[in-house]
């Protein structure tokens, strides 16, 4: 494969530091998208920090690096944006994020807030509800038996208990994964994907503000949750309808890849899928192993406070660090045999939730809705058959599905 | 090199020897012992690394963080006095001998 193509004239090189490997490589490109793995050995290989010309960023592709940059986050810091786009320098699209684009102090309290919402005791709340949702939700697709696999499970079943659970009113929910797909594309560089989906943001804009408020949160779900935490002080109530809107960005289009990144696990590997029917109390390590798999959430960047060594080079102020998750999952520095899926492997310490002081703060809930979907297919489920043409889905932040085509048997 | 001494539900007891600097829930799942499971990886996020602390150690423990509180209220299995998450506990020297007891279960 070839990682030496054109230099986009428009980019500065000034920013190239000496020594450190410059690739040409895009990895918000059409290329990048529908096959990121060959591309992530590269900027692996080519060392520990490379150089991008193309967007005029530092990369990090591998294991040590990617968790060393982000459980340093006074060093390389969010509050300029998880980006592309530096908030020192530009204004951002939206109001800032008050969680995932704010560093310490700020963010310890906020985060406390969610986590507290979002917290193990809040699961034991939820998932019986959602263990109930999954099983029908096989039941009606093996009547079914032929379906899109990401349009009738992926997306309908986070679909079916996220919004209840967040306490949305029922109508106005179309606007739900649109709204997530452009925050998710809105990280990435000024592309096509995240020019046109800024241009037609305004009406799903419109809609996750107002769901944010108050009186359109149902009594015990989330989002009142996080609104009651105002009324303890904890957050102004000005900070609660922002700190909602993390939840209605992150919450669902995340789950939608991650459970399509699971099925699609099974589909192509049967003796995986096997090794879950004989034991499906590997349901919950079978979604986790498909997260560090697949890694549905693939970049996010950090900007530099001050000037920085990191793995022997120097990297000034102010500069932008990409962070490949998804190279990081799969460096076999870390992992054995890292390109294969493996139900049982112990995946403790991967990187597709992040780590450190953002991590992921909604992953308990992933994990719920990940293996009581995952169980349900393990019990009813007897074979799973790819029937047509497997399409990707272009996003500059999540790794996803379009379109998969499957034939379910029941057990 | 500090060892310590992690008990299984059933009883059995098994002893692992941990590198300076690493936590008691890295040095486990890095000798793949069964009993942790470490979802989060060790960021004080999951309560998947529950662990009871023998008593003659307790006072001799790090203290514990106002996350590691809060999560171990929703621990799987019951928290108790000597509840603690063993990514939060840090193996240095003079926590050689350390005596940890396995909850039933972490989900
Ligand atoms: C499989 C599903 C999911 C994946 C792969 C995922 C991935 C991630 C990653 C990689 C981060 C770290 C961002 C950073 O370091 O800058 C993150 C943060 C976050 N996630 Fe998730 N996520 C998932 C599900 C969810 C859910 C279900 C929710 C909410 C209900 C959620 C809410 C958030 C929030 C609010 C943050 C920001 C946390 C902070 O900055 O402290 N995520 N997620
Ligand atoms: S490893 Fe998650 S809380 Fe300790």
């Amino acid at each position: 494969m070839s990682v030496t193509s054109r230099i986009d004239a428009a980019t500065s090189e000034q920013g190239a530091p000496a020594g450190v490997p410059r690739l040409d490589v895009d990895p918000f490109s059409t290329e990048f998208f529908e096959d990121p793995h060959p591309i992530h050995e590269v900027l692996r290989e080519a060392g520990p920090l490379v150089w991008l010309d193309k967007w005029g960023v530092y990369g990090v592709a591998r294991y040590a690096e990617v968790h060393a940059v982000l459980n340093d986050p006074l060093t390389f810091c969010s509050s300029r944006g998880v980006g592309l786009s530096d908030f020192a320098k530009e204004k951002p699209w939206r109001p800032q994020s008050i969680i995932l684009e704010a560093d310490p102090p700020a963010h310890t309290r906020t985060r406390a807030v969610l986590a507290q919402v979002l917290s193990p005791t809040a699961m034991k709340g939820v998932r019986e509800h959602f263990t109930a949702m999954a099983a029908a939700k096989v039941d009606e697709l093996l009547a079914r038996g032929s379906f899109d696999a990401v349009a009738d499970l992926a997306e309908a079943y986070p679909l079916s208990v996220f919004p209840d659970a967040m306490g949305l009113k029922r109508e106005g929910r179309e606007n739900l994964l649109p709204y997530a797909s452009l925050v998710f594309n809105s990280f990435g560089p000024p592309n096509q994907l995240r020019q046109e989906a800024i241009e037609r943001s305004a009406p799903h804009q419109a809609y996750v503000a107002a769901q944010c408020q108050r009186e359109n949160l149902a009594p015990g779900g989330f989002g009142a949750c996080v609104h009651a935490r105002a009324d303890a002080a904890d957050i102004t109530p000005e900070e609660a309808p922002l700190l909602v809107r993390s939840l209605l960005s992150a919450g669902l289009d995340t789950t939608v890849n991650g459970i399509g990144a699971a099925v699609y696990c099974l589909a192509r590997f049967p003796d995986q899928f096997a090794r879950l029917r004989s034991d499906p109390t590997l349901a919950r390590n079978a979604f986790e192993e498909a997260i560090r798999y697949e890694s549905p959430v693939q970049t996010f960047f950090r900007t530099t406070t001050r000037e920085v060594e990191l793995a022997g080079h120097r990297i000034g102020e102010g500069e932008k660090v990409l962070m490949f998750l998804g190279a990081a999952n799969r460096d076999p520095r870390r992992w054995e045999n890292p390109d294969s899926y493996d139900v049982t492997r112990r995946t403790s310490g991967h990187v597709g939730f992040g780590s450190g002081i953002h991590m992921c703060v909604g992953q308990l809930l992933a994990r719920v809705e990940g293996e009581v979907m995952l169980a349900a297919i393990a019990h009813k489920v007897a074979s799973i058959q790819i029937t047509g043409p497997v399409k990707r889905r272009y996003n500059n932040t999540l790794r996803g599905l379009e379109s998969l085509p499957i034939t379910i048997s029941p057990a | 090199m500090p060892s310590i001494i992690f008990i299984h539900p059933d009883g059995s007891r098994q002893q692992i020897e941990a590198s300076a600097g690493e936590s008691a829930m890295q040095a486990a799942t890095r000798n793949d012992l069964s009993g942790i499971l470490a979802e989060c990886g060790g960021n004080a996020m999951c309560a998947t690394c529950h662990v009871y602390v023998d008593e003659a150690w307790l006072a001799r423990l790090p203290a514990m963080g106002g996350a590691e509180d809060a999560l171990l209220d929703g621990a799987a299995a019951e928290r108790q006095a000597n509840s603690r998450l063993s990514c939060q506990i840090n193996l240095a020297a003079d926590l050689d001998g350390l005596v940890l007891r396995l909850p039933d279960r972490q989900l």
